[in-house]
């Protein structure tokens, strides 16, 4: 005998995790056009320690393992931690940041469900604090880079941090936009005369700015598929873009614009990919409207006035803690009841 | 016609499955078979028997009358012998048997004496107790005695009558086929409720899955003497509820707290109604009702249904059940519940009996644990936050779930439905319920074990008092001059002190917040340790006094 309803809705939850990953393909194709096929490398190498550990971890905590690993979210964490780091880190880097995410952030929290900071979030912090020089090193896009590396050229300086002969390191790679602004800046010089440089394009970073139209595509698509709500995407960049846009119109010369914000960096990826983790989000929508704004704040503070070029994993992970509150104190009003 | 409609939060829209069983009319179901009337078909006091084994009834002959408050009648659905009155298997979610009468059919379906009413010429009042007789309960499912629905102390204030055809659970169709079939007869019981309760408006609101129906409805309210409103509400479960129902249609929030007559709104089914029509216009009680008969059986329909007759009957009517069956659910995929056996009666709370199959309804995977994505929260027709409940629930942290009003959920079954994690939310809420009712009553029992205790303690010292008083009395009376008095009079004192004394000691405060289970105990070991203390003090006492 069995137990009302007997009937089930089609979702589960490997289909939402499939449906993130497959809404992260048009970056990944974006990615291989910017900075080469690097990064599949990545991904792949993310995605093997991702399920291995949760493998290993299950088994330790005599949880079944099959049913777990095909809920995919193991391969969610692996995918947006891979995406999150530089392109053609090397292969220790993207290792040690998903053990860090799945087996610490994650599975000794209690596993799925249970992790109260985003796991992806907390494999990057990890790895910017421990490693902050190859964190901010970034290879430059294709179309400007000195010099071109092949996919053999990147499995080998990915695996054994090795150029072809007669290329330096600085022919390959290049301050990221975010971080030429900050420093820039600090160097007393303005937004216009800043962005007048090569790597900046019409709208972020040149070649990086289609990475992002890309996630900015797949968040459309997640939302278009319910799988996220619009209060995540929407709060998180009218928070960014207001922060940004206030500043910019008191002071062009010292702070750097809306557009600049939303397109550079990893605003899109945490606007659609990362700020929407249920699990360690707000459940209410008006507490998905908190808890996105204070993101967007938080990462406008970290980008403008903090140590780091980026701020959105500092920004998730500090919101996370507020979580628990957040919801206690934004219930929505129950049928019958006057509040 | 309603222009507006106010859409209620969330909801969900499973597959119907309606067509399958209204390809055909409703069909009668010959008796046969005994027919096994359970005494509780309703919500409310079992109903006082009023025949014994071996007696020969006729059809509508009264075998059990309402008995207190809230109860409801059982009548004799056909004329036969009652052959036995005892415990059998009854259509209820524990699978628990309950006290039946057992009516073998003489075939010969030979009536009573009917005493149809003129309700129009009628006071309401009069009417209103007379349905005490009928049997009539709610025909929705929830079996409420429909005489209390009206108000039989007479209290004016309905102003809007809601009939319910909204029929928002899948398979059901024994509401669309009646309204299809009878809307005369439905839109004659609106007249008469509406005469009873004096409403001002009265709306049907049917879901617009049921272009037939609403088009029958209108057809029918057209040619009726007062104003009936047919509404067409979008289809989406559980817009049947009455709650939802009533907001749907009026925008009236009924305050959790209240019922829906606290805000001048009354609830029907289509076929409550009806049978109060049949009750007043040609005096028949409650003695059948339609039933749908779908899923993995044969030829799905619906049949006009004895009471009492075996659901194994009614399947084999629609052609049997197929082999791969392996569950019976009475009422909808949504909110019915299993059948502990095909033997089990048809009750007046029967709208649906569906016949299982994992075709149909697929085991469902391993629960994984709650995403926090919020989908039951979006489909909460209560706006309850499912996933918090369920974390208090599992956790057994009943106050806090009782704070998230755990109590206004309606086990609904929709965030079960739109789950990712497949996790049964709707039991975990039931066992949260039963469990917070039970400690509640614990609680009350160890009050009220507690102020029995304080109570007994206060008459031992108020007894021992006096006796003490009396003792001082006397002695004062008689040997008033004596040196030895201001010794007694001190050793009274003393034992004056040391009952004051045991008095603040032995009623302990601060027990308020401790747990029911724990007070209890304290009341317990009180009582003792009340008793230990009063022993010797009393034996001190009767060596004084002698």
């Amino acid at each position: 005998m069995d137990n009302p309803p007997y009937l089930s809705g089609s979702t589960s939850v490997s289909v939402i995790m499939l449906k993130v990953l497959l809404a992260l393909v048009p970056a990944i194709a974006a990615y291989v056009w910017v900075y080469g096929s690097g990064i599949l490398v990545t991904l792949t190498l993310a995605s093997l320690t991702a399920l291995a550990s949760e493998a290993i971890m299950l088994k330790l905590r005599k949880r079944p393992v099959v049913p777990f690993l095909l809920d995919g979210s193991a391969l969610v964490t692996a995918w947006l931690l891979a995406l999150a780091l530089p392109p053609l880190a090397p292969w220790w880097l993207v290792v040690v940041g998903t053990l860090f995410a799945i087996v610490i952030a994650k599975q000794l929290y209690g596993g799925l469900g249970y992790n109260p900071f985003n796991p992806a979030m907390i494999g990057y912090a990890v790895l910017l604090i421990s490693f902050p020089a190859i964190m901010t090193q970034w290879p430059a896009p294709l179309e400007l880079a000195k010099a071109h590396l092949g996919f053999a050229d990147q499995l080998h300086y990915i695996f054994g941090r090795l150029l072809p002969d007669g290329v330096s390191l600085d022919a390959v790679s290049s301050a990221t936009p975010l971080d030429t602004m900050k420093t820039q800046l600090k160097l007393q010089h303005s937004v216009v005369e800043i962005a007048r440089a090569p790597i900046f394009g019409a709208l972020g970073g040149k070649g990086n700015e289609i990475v992002v139209a890309a996630y900015l595509l797949g968040g459309l698509y997640l939302v278009q598929q319910r799988i996220i709500s619009w209060h995540i995407p929407a709060a998180f960049l009218l928070a960014l873009a207001a922060m940004a846009g206030l500043f910019h119109l008191a002071a062009p010369a010292h702070y750097a614009g809306p557009v600049f914000h939303l397109f550079s960096g990893a605003s899109m990826l945490c606007a659609f990919f990362i700020a929407t983790d249920p699990i360690s989000g707000p459940t209410t929508p008006k507490g998905k409207l908190i808890f996105a704004a204070s993101i967007g704040v938080l990462t406008w503070l970290i980008r403008t006035y903090g140590g780091y070029p980026d701020g959105v994993a500092f920004a998730v992970l500090l919101m996370n803690i507020c979580v628990p509150l957040i919801d206690a104190y934004t219930q929505p009003r129950v049928f019958g009841h006057s509040k | 016609m309603i222009s507006k409609l106010f859409k209620f939060h969330g909801g969900v829209h499973p597959p119907e499955h309606k067509l399958e069983s209204t390809t055909g009319a409703i069909r009668p179901l010959p008796l046969g078979s005994p027919l096994v009337l359970p005494l509780r078909q309703h919500v409310g006091n079992l109903p006082k028997i009023r025949v014994q084994a071996g007696d020969r009834v006729l059809k509508g002959r009264l075998l059990a009358e309402a008995e207190g408050n809230i109860s409801a009648a059982v009548h004799a659905p056909t004329s036969g012998t009652v052959v036995s009155i005892d415990e059998q298997l009854i259509p209820h979610p524990s699978g628990l048997p309950d006290v039946c009468i057992t009516l073998q059919p003489d075939g010969e379906d030979a009536w009573l004496e009917r005493k149809p009413v003129d309700w129009r010429r009628t006071d309401r009042r009069v009417l209103i107790a007379s349905l005490r007789e009928s049997g009539i309960v709610g025909m929705g499912g929830a079996a409420f005695p429909t005489q209390i629905k009206l108000r039989p102390s007479g209290e004016p204030g309905i102003k809007v009558l809601i009939i319910n055809g909204a029929e928002c659970e899948p398979y059901i169709t024994c509401d669309d086929l009646l309204m299809r079939e009878r809307a005369d007869q439905i839109v004659k019981g609106i007249e008469v409720a509406q005469y009873l309760l004096g409403a001002e408006r009265c709306i049907v609101g049917i879901e617009d899955n049921k272009p037939q129906a609403a088009e029958a409805m209108r057809a029918a309210c057209s040619r009726s003497v007062i104003k009936i409103e047919v509404a067409v509400v979008p289809t989406l479960y559980p817009s049947g509820d009455a709650r939802r129902l009533i907001h749907l249609l009026t925008h009236i929030e009924v305050p959790s707290d209240k019922r829906s007559t606290d805000v001048g709104v009354q609830v029907f089914n289509v076929a409550t109604v009806v049978a109060v029509y049949r009750y007043f216009e040609f005096g028949e009680p409650a003695l059948s009702r339609i039933v749908t008969v779908t899923g993995n059986v044969r030829h799905p329909g619906n049949f006009e249904v004895p009471l009492g007759t075996s659901v194994a009957k009614l399947l084999e009517a629609a052609g049997g059940a197929l082999s791969d069956t392996n569950d019976l659910i009475m009422g909808g995929p949504m909110m019915g519940f299993s059948l502990p056996s095909s033997q089990v009666p048809v009750t007046k709370a029967t709208n649906c009996i569906i016949a299982g199959a994992p075709k149909l309804f697929p085991a469902l995977p391993p629960a994984l644990p709650c995403i926090r994505c919020a989908r039951c929260a979006e489909a909460c027709p209560v706006s309850l936050q499912p996933q918090e409940l369920y974390w208090f629930a599992k956790s057994d942290n009943f106050e806090k779930a009782r704070d998230y009003q755990l109590f206004d959920c309606i086990e609904c079954g929709c965030c079960s439905y739109v789950c990712p994690s497949h996790i049964p939310l709707v039991q975990y809420y039931r066992y949260a319920k039963s469990e917070i009712i039970a400690l509640d009553r614990a609680k009350q029992a160890a009050d009220l074990a507690r102020e029995r205790n304080e109570f007994r303690l206060a008459r031992i010292e108020r007894e021992k008092q006096e006796r003490a008083a009396k003792h001082a009395q006397k002695t004062a009376g008689t040997k008033a001059e004596t040196a030895g008095d201001e010794a007694k009079k001190a050793a009274i004192a003393a034992a004056l002190e040391r009952a004051k004394a045991q008095k603040a000691e032995v009623v302990p405060q601060n027990t308020e917040s401790l747990a029911p289970a724990v007070q209890a105990e304290i009341a317990e070991i009180d009582a003792r340790r009340g008793e230990a203390l009063a022993e010797p003090e009393k034996a001190a006492q009767e060596k004084q006094e002698s």
